[in-house]
Formats: C-alpha cells, sequence, structure tokens
C-alpha cells in the first residue's frame, strides 16, 4: 500500500507541536514559561503555513479513511487561524492563570482532533479526532481550576459531552448495522431513499450528538454555564474552533454519507436551525454577563450556519464555509476584548464596560464590529456571509429567511445595548486601559478582517467555491 | 478630469477626514471640526462640480467607474450618477458640509462627534452613487451604527428619552431592511433563475426581472415597499421620525430627515419600480393611499405640537407623503415631482433643524410656549426660521413650490379626489407653519432672552448655504427640473411598456 505522507504532514507537525510545548514545559523552569505562547502561536503559524502550501496536494489515505481534499483544507486552515488568534490574545490571561505548558498543548490537540475531524473518511476517524478534540477541551474549560465556577463548567462539560458522544456513536452502530459498513463514501452509497426504521433512528440519533457540539436548540444547554466558567480565551476557542469542526463533520455525515434520506432531514434541519436561531437571539436579550451574552449569541450563530445545510447542495456547502471562516474573526475579535477587559478589571459584567470607548478606543470599536458582523449589518462580514446562506433556501424555505433575518436586526437590539453602555456611559474610572503588542495586534487583525471581508469579498469566495466545489469529487 | 476618480474622491474624502481626526488629540477641538469642515467641503465643491459638468443632452449615467467585486454573485463596484441620483448627491453634501457647521458648538467629545458624522455622510452619499445593488445595500445600513451612537450619547431627552428615540429609530429601519434584504435576495435568486448569469447591477437586474411572473413581480415589490416605505417615514410606519428626530442631536436631524429618510424615495424608484414595474403597478393605489394618509395624518399632528421638533418631525411625514403620491401616479411628470420635492424638501428640513438646534442652544427649550418675539433678539436667526417655513407651505419663489405643483398636477390626473386631499393638506401646513414661526419668533420679546446672541460666525454656514439654495432653487427651478427630468424620461421609457400592459390592483 501506498502512502503518501506528505498529505498528513500538516497533523504529524502539530502533533510533534503539541507534544514538544509539553516537553519545553518540562525543561523550562517555571518561572520562564511567558515565550511558549510564542513558541505555540509561531509554531501555529508555520502549520497554517504548511497547510496552505498543500492546497493542490489532494488525495486519501488508508482507502478513504483519511481525506484530504480542499474542503478539508480549508476547515483546517480556518481551526488554525482560529487557534493563532486565540494564542495571540490570551498570553497575558494564560500567564495569569499558570501552567502555560499543559495549557498550550492541550490547545495544541485540540486543534489536531478538529483538523483529524475535517479529513475523517470513516467513522471510526470521525470519531477519533471528536473525542481528541473533547478530551482536551474538557481539561481546558477546568483549567481555573481553584475557582468553583470553572470546575463546575468542566464537570457540566464532560457530564453532557460524554451523553452525547454516547448518543452519536448509538447512531453511528445503528447506521453501520443497516448499511454494513463505516466508510462515509460506501454509507452514501448504500443508503437509499427507501428509508429503514432503523437507519431513521439512527440519523435523529446523528442530529442529537452533532447539534450538541454545535450547540443547536434544544441540545444547548450547556452552552452559556460552559461558556460563562470557562476561561475566556477556551470560551472563544470552544466557539469558534469546536463548532466549526462539528460543521464540517456534520457536512461531511450529512451531505455525503446521507444524500439518499435528504427529503427526511432536510425539513428536520431547517425546523432546527429556526428554532436555534429564534431561542438564541431572545433568550441573549436579557443576559447581564458579557459571556452569557456571546454564549446565546453563538447559539444563534449555529442556528444560522445551519442554514446552509438545509439544501445539501454545493452553494449551501460555501454559505457554511464562508460564515464558518468570517465568524473565527468576530467572535474571537469579541472574547478577546472580553478577555482582556476581566484581565484588567475582574468583571465579565455588561455593565462594567461602562465608558469603554474612552478607555481603550480600539477595545470598543473591536466589539461594536465584531458583534455587527454577527448580527449582520453591511459593510460587515457576517452580512455577505448570511447573503451566501439564505440565497440557497428562498426558493424553498422563504420562511427561514424571514425568521432569519428578522432575528438577526432583533439580535442588533441586545448588541446595541452593550455598545450604548461603552459608549454613552462616563467611567467609573477613568484611567486608560493599555493593550499589550500581542493583544493589540489581534484586535487589529479581526476588525481589519471583518472589514476587507465584508467590503471585498471577492477572494475568499472564490477560494471557497473551489474547496465547496471539491466537497462533491469523487 | 478625464479618468479622474471624482465619484470615489467625493465618497471618500469624508472617511479621509474621519480617519485623520481619529490621530488627533481629542483635546484639539478647532482642528478636529476644520478638518471635518475640509472633508465635507471637498465632497460638496467636487458634486457641484459633477452637477454642472453631467451632460443632460447625453443623459444616462456619467463618472461611471466600474470594478469587478464578486464573481459568483455578480457583483461589481459600480459607481455612476444620472439626473436621479445626482440632485440626491448633491443634496447629501450640502446638507452635510452645513451639517457640520451646525454643529459648530459641540465642545463635549467632538472627535468622536465629528467623525460618526463624517461616516454618516459617505454612508449616505454611497447608496445615491452605487449603481449596483449590493453595493447599494453595504451602505445602506452603515448609516445605522453611527447614528445610533450619535443620538444616544449627544441627543436630548425631552418627550422621550434619547436612549428610547435612538432605539427607535434603529429597530425601525432594521425591520424594514429586514423585508428589503429577503426581498432582494428572492429576486437575486429568480433573476439568476430567468438568465442563468447572475447580475446585480440596477439595470442587469430590471432586463432580468422582465421574464419574473407577475406575481412574483407583485410580492418582491410589496417587500420593498415596505422595507423603503418604512425608511420614508410612509404612514403607518412612520412613528419613528417624530420621536427620532427629537432625541437626535441636531445634525443626526438635519441629515436624518434631509436625506436619509430620501433614500427611502430613491431607492423606491431606482430600484422598486424600475427594476419591478408590474409590481408597482399593481401596488400603485396603495401607495397613493397610504401617501396621502400621512399627509393628512401628520398635518394635523403637526398642529397638535407644541415642541419645534415634533412639529418638523410631523411635518416631514407629511410631505413624505406628497413623495409617495408623487411616484404612485407612475407617470413622467408625477416622478419629476417627487424627486425634486425630496431635494427641496431636504433643503427646507435641513435649514428647519439647524434653526431649531441654535434655538435650543440658546434658549435651552423647543417648547413654543416659552418661546417668543425671538425676532426682536435674533433676527438672523428668524430670517433662517422663516425662510424654511415658507418653503414648508410651498410659497412660490422658492425651492419647493414648483416640486409640489407638479406633483398636483400630476396626481390630479390619476387619482382625482385624493389629490384633492392632498392639496388640502397644504392649507393645514400653512397654519402649523405660520404658528410655528409666530409664537417663536414675532410676538413681545421676553426679556429673559434679551442677552442672546444672534447667530455668527461660522454658525451663518447653514443659513449661506441652504437658504441661497432655497431661493436659487426657487428662482432658477430649471436648474433642478432640467437634471430631474433627465434622468426620469429614459427611466420611465424603459418600462413604460410593462406599466401598460400590467394588471392594476
Amino acid at each position: 500500500m501506498n502512502v503518501d505522507l506528505s498529505l498528513l504532514a500538516p497533523e504529524i507537525a502539530m502533533a510533534i507541536l503539541g507534544l514538544g510545548v509539553l516537553v519545553l514545559g518540562l525543561i523550562v523552569p517555571k518561572g520562564s514559561r511567558h515565550g511558549l505562547g510564542w513558541v505555540t502561536a509561531l509554531g501555529l503559524l508555520g502549520v497554517l503555513g504548511l497547510t496552505i502550501a498543500g492546497w493542490n496536494n489532494q488525495g486519501s489515505l488508508y482507502e478513504g479513511i483519511f481525506i484530504v481534499d480542499r474542503y478539508a483544507i480549508f476547515f483546517k486552515v480556518t481551526f488554525l487561524t482560529a487557534a493563532f488568534l486565540v494564542t495571540l490574545g490570551c498570553m497575558r490571561y494564560v500567564d495569569e492563570m499558570g501552567d502555560q505548558s499543559e495549557y498550550y498543548s492541550m490547545m495544541l490537540f485540540a486543534t489536531l482532533g478538529m483538523m483529524v475531524l475535517a479529513s475523517a473518511g470513516d467513522f471510526m476517524t470521525l470519531y477519533l479526532g471528536l473525542e481528541l478534540m473533547t478530551i482536551a477541551f474538557v481539561v481546558l474549560v477546568c483549567f481555573r481550576r481553584t475557582e468553583t465556577r470553572s470546575v463546575e463548567a468542566g464537570i457540566k462539560y464532560i457530564l453532557l459531552a460524554g451523553m452525547s458522544s454516547a448518543v452519536l456513536l448509538y447512531g453511528l452502530s445503528l447506521v453501520y448495522g443497516v448499511t454494513g459498513s463505516v466508510a462515509i463514501s460506501e454509507v452514501g452509497r448504500a443508503v437509499t431513499t427507501e428509508p429503514v426504521p432503523a437507519l431513521i433512528l439512527g440519523v435523529a440519533m446523528l442530529v442529537a450528538g452533532l447539534g450538541f457540539k454545535i450547540s443547536a436548540v434544544p441540545f444547548h444547554m450547556w452552552t452559556p454555564d460552559v461558556y460563562e466558567g470557562a476561561p475566556t480565551p477556551v470560551t472563544s476557542f470552544l466557539a469558534v474552533g469546536s463548532k466549526a469542526a462539528s460543521f464540517a463533520i456534520l457536512l461531511r455525515v450529512f451531505v455525503a454519507a446521507l444524500p439518499g434520506l435528504w427529503a427526511h432531514w432536510t425539513m428536520l434541519v431547517a425546523i432546527l436551525s429556526a428554532v436555534t436561531i429564534i431561542v438564541g437571539n431572545l433568550v441573549a436579550i436579557p443576559q447581564t454577563n458579557i459571556k452569557r451574552l456571546l454564549a446565546y449569541s453563538s447559539i444563534a450563530q449555529a442556528g444560522y450556519i445551519l442554514v446552509g445545510l438545509v439544501t445539501a447542495s454545493e452553494a449551501g456547502i460555501k454559505g457554511v464555509m464562508f460564515y464558518a471562516f468570517l465568524y473565527v474573526f468576530a467572535t474571537i475579535g469579541a472574547f478577546t476584548v472580553a478577555a482582556y477587559f476581566y484581565n484588567v478589571t475582574g468583571s465579565d459584567e455588561i455593565k462594567d464596560y461602562a465608558g469603554l470607548s474612552q478607555r481603550s478606543p480600539l477595545m470598543a470599536a473591536v466589539m461594536v464590529i465584531s458583534m455587527l458582523s454577527m448580527a449582520g449589518i453591511p459593510p460587515l462580514a457576517g452580512f455577505v456571509g448570511k447573503f451566501y446562506l439564505f440565497k440557497t433556501i428562498v426558493d424553498n424555505y422563504l420562511w427561514l429567511a424571514f425568521i432569519g433575518l428578522i432575528m438577526s436586526m432583533v439580535s442588533v437590539y441586545y448588541y446595541l445595548r452593550v455598545a450604548l453602555v461603552m459608549y454613552r456611559d462616563e467611567p467609573v474610572d477613568h484611567t486608560p486601559i493599555s493593550l499589550s503588542g500581542p493583544v493589540a495586534l489581534t484586535l487589529i487583525i479581526t476588525m481589519v478582517a471583518t472589514l476587507v471581508l465584508g467590503i471585498y469579498p471577492g477572494p475568499l469566495s472564490e477560494v471557497v467555491n473551489t474547496a465547496a466545489h471539491s466537497f462533491f469529487l469523487p | 478630469m478625464e479618468g479622474f476618480p471624482v465619484l470615489l474622491t467625493i465618497l471618500l474624502a469624508p472617511v479621509v477626514a474621519a480617519v485623520i481626526m481619529a490621530f488627533i488629540p481629542r483635546e484639539e477641538h478647532m482642528l478636529i471640526k476644520c478638518i471635518a469642515a475640509t472633508g465635507t467641503f471637498i465632497s460638496m465643491a467636487l458634486s457641484l462640480y459633477v452637477y454642472f459638468a453631467y451632460d443632460q443632452s447625453l443623459g444616462g449615467l456619467q463618472f461611471v467607474q466600474q470594478v469587478p467585486w464578486i464573481k459568483d454573485l455578480g457583483v461589481t463596484f459600480f459607481l455612476g450618477v444620472d439626473g436621479i441620483s445626482l440632485p440626491m448627491l448633491l443634496l447629501t453634501n450640502l446638507i452635510g458640509f452645513s451639517a457640520v457647521f451646525a454643529s459648530w458648538n459641540v465642545n463635549h467629545r467632538p472627535r468622536d462627534f465629528f467623525i460618526l458624522l463624517c461616516l454618516l455622510i459617505t454612508g449616505v452619499m454611497g447608496t445615491f452613487v452605487a449603481q449596483d445593488l449590493f453595493i447599494f445595500l453595504l451602505f445602506y445600513e452603515v448609516v445605522v451604527i453611527p447614528i445610533y451612537i450619535l443620538v444616544i450619547i449627544w441627543g436630548s431627552t425631552k418627550r422621550v428619552t434619547k436612549e428610547y428615540a435612538g432605539m427607535k429609530l434603529t429597530i425601525y429601519l432594521l425591520i424594514g431592511s429586514a423585508f428589503l434584504l429577503v426581498g432582494v435576495i428572492a429576486l437575486f435568486m429568480k433573476t439568476v433563475a430567468v438568465t442563468g448569469a447572475p447580475d446585480m447591477s440596477f439595470t442587469g437586474l430590471a432586463q432580468a426581472a422582465q421574464g419574473l411572473s407577475d406575481f412574483d413581480q407583485k410580492w418582491l415589490f410589496a417587500l420593498m415597499l415596505f422595507g423603503f416605505g418604512s425608511l420614508l417615514s410612509m404612514w403607518p410606519f412612520h412613528s419613528w421620525s417624530p420621536d427620532g428626530y427629537a432625541g437626535a442631536p441636531t445634525a443626526v436631524s438635519m441629515i436624518h430627515a434631509g436625506v436619509l429618510k430620501k433614500i427611502g424615495g430613491y431607492g423606491l424608484i431606482r430600484i422598486a419600480l424600475y427594476v419591478l414595474p408590474v409590481g408597482a403597478k399593481f401596488w400603485a393605489p396603495v401607495i397613493a393611499v397610504l401617501g396621502v394618509c400621512g399627509v393628512a395624518y401628520a398635518a394635523m399632528a403637526a398642529l397638535a405640537q407644541k415642541d419645534l421638533k415634533y412639529i418638523v418631525g410631523y411635518s416631514s411625514v407629511s410631505h413624505m407623503g406628497y413623495v409617495l403620491l408623487a411616484v404612485a401616479s407612475l407617470n413622467v411628470i408625477g416622478l419629476n415631482g417627487a424627486v425634486a420635492n425630496m431635494f427641496a424638501h431636504g433643503i427646507m428640513a435641513a435649514l428647519f433643524f439647524s434653526t431649531i438646534g441654535f434655538i435650543y442652544e440658546k434658549t435651552h427649550t423647543r417648547w413654543i410656549p416659552d418661546l417668543g418675539g425671538l425676532a426682536r433678539q435674533t433676527p438672523r436667526l428668524a430670517v433662517a426660521f422663516m425662510l424654511a417655513a415658507m418653503a414648508s407651505l410651498g410659497l412660490p419663489g422658492l425651492v419647493s413650490f414648483i416640486p409640489e405643483f407638479t406633483i398636483f398636477v400630476a396626481s390630479f390626473k390619476v387619482y382625482g379626489g385624493l389629490a384633492v386631499v392632498a392639496i388640502a393638506g397644504i392649507i393645514i401646513t400653512a397654519l402649523y407653519a405660520l404658528r410655528a414661526g409666530a409664537n417663536t419668533l414675532f410676538g413681545p420679546p421676553r426679556p429673559e432672552y434679551d442677552s442672546l446672541k444672534d447667530i455668527r460666525g461660522p454658525e451663518l454656514v447653514p443659513l449661506a448655504v441652504l437658504g441661497t439654495v432655497l431661493v436659487v432653487g426657487g428662482l432658477l427651478p430649471f436648474l433642478l427640473f432640467d437634471m430631474v427630468n433627465s434622468g426620469i424620461v429614459p427611466l420611465m421609457a424603459e418600462i413604460s411598456g410593462a406599466l401598460q400592459l400590467g394588471g392594476s390592483f
């Protein structure tokens, strides 16, 4: 068997990087581990470069267990960009928590899990990637282990993640039982439009299991608590990376393995999407804690992204990928501000953001721009993303387009309340917040990316087109 | 100036000014204001140049700039002006420049104020020069955020709090635009299904939309009517307008009443009517009825107000009713009147709001019973006020007379009875405008206002700029009408076939 290991190069590099950071942490004495963040960030940049360099190197390994198409590569670029930005923005936060090497290596392993997930060509690889990612996140979520809320969040996450994994596994085994294969492509050939009840049950369980990961309503209950309790950089990586990876595999499973049952699950997904959008946005309105607010808003975002799955078409997949990519910048921008603000003031309450526009114009501007991008206000990136998503459904699911667009305008209401506090109110404490270099860099990157992708989305859109196209190539 | 990207320069001058201001220390108020004035002046001067350099005998889109933007959506970065968009562009810049001077006395966080104001002006301008629906949308909502922040920081709390006013403005605009967006996306997908190649330019959409079924045209037009109509404060979606203007700072009231809501009327003509004529034919009677309801209702409501800003707020709803009636007449004369009236009302409303802003700044009240006799103490302010009030009631010789007259001529042919009601609205307008003027400016002067300083120096700029346009536009109406006509005639020629064939309501 001829194995082209160059296809695996990013994953191998990632594993080495993760282990390397862990080992470095053992060698270097406790007081001088601040540089590990830079090692991680630059390492991630290297792996990112390696991944992009492999854009033309497509193929599959071990008879389709591991697929490297442009679809997978694009998602890997998304994860790595997210991981890079999170690392860059969180160094001070991590230094205050301590245990840098464990933190960064867990982060790297979570990213590795996502990369495996994006390339998964059969159910075993899928599960491997999913668990690698989840277990790394469990450690990260309760990383502030002296704080009750963080530990509580960790316990909640591990219990519910375990539960959802069990449901997912059961669903996968039912699909395997009916089709006799674990390879996604073979399952796709075996599943016909004539449904077997066991298969329908399996599909429902897959929806539930993956619905948990993307925090779609009604599987979202863990999200606000875990997002609030986890260290803020972890929250942001959980909101971006874990969600994008789960969408990557969700598309792979539903569009590639279960297209035969499309007629059965499309309505289910449409309803799930509508409910998620409505609940996420409405419950976000009364929130007073910035992390809980962003948690509910990220639930709503998952609902928007689900719209792309409804038609299971190339345009829909393109919409999902485009949105997932720009969502990285908006979310990390908002969470980096929240994390840094917590470092300075020790508070996550929205009312404490009073007068932030005078204490740090950049932080306030990034927060507003990120949030409005999530709300889909032009000329920010979120608008183009929503345009791509909703244009796939106006023909057959016009009601969903109405719900989605009206609710996104409702979301402006709670986003603007944050803007109100930051811009109108006078600060209680007038001392300006000075940003450290890497944090300022992260904020500027996210802001510029959100603006540029919104005003000139042409190039990215073409890259995504080829990536989405590769999904359907044999 | 062959090849010089003049429209792009007009568009970017305020943005550049905003960027420069961001780097200036926040204490240097005078420098900040001068930069804002320079940025908006460049735009105004260039748009005056474009207005007079535009070749009316040639017609069509001129000063065109086209760059392919997003291939798979068929979007081009497409700027250009014709006889419909040029008056609107000029209006924006006249008001934008005046608004900077009307805010000359803003000394609370002026840097933030003028940065947001410049961004706001750019957003409004962009909608008028964009010839591509996607680019139009990009600019359409840029304005939301600056307006919201301007209102909540520099607004005033009277009958409603400024927070309420700001949120109300924002929510109405956004809900309207949500429906508009559904309409736009559906229109795009349906035209792609007709032609097979995406094209988001107005002309491309209009051609492709000829292949749509009548039913599609009708419901798509309804969505756009709701979206644009709520921005134009079409009755019964108008209630944001008086409250919003009352809470907003002077410059925002000027720009919002002066030009921003005109985007609604412009969009209705340039996009909804042009692309979906069959839908327009179907909904025209509804537009006419809503327009006349707006005229009558808002004029009556204005009669009952004692707060100056509420009077002008309701008056602007009432004037937009005329615009809707004119659009609904669906003939060349009517549409000429609609565009010209939007221009005239924009100048008039902006002058009105800037005058009220000065009165409020100096007396700290807008409540008419607390005012009186100001003509004696502040004569120049009184001149500005009366000019605006006279223009509001359509005095011949001022810019708004001929547009209103044109609208009545056009709509009387089509909707006899409704037009009569609308004409009667003029009488009520005269009543409230004159009464407001009389009670504020004339009568015995009040001793507490004896020490008031009249407007002077930079404060005179809005009166000079807008007052000149009011008079010149009234005495030389062809300057405006020939321009508008050169844009409306070809537009109507393109859609007249569809208008005759299409089924009516």
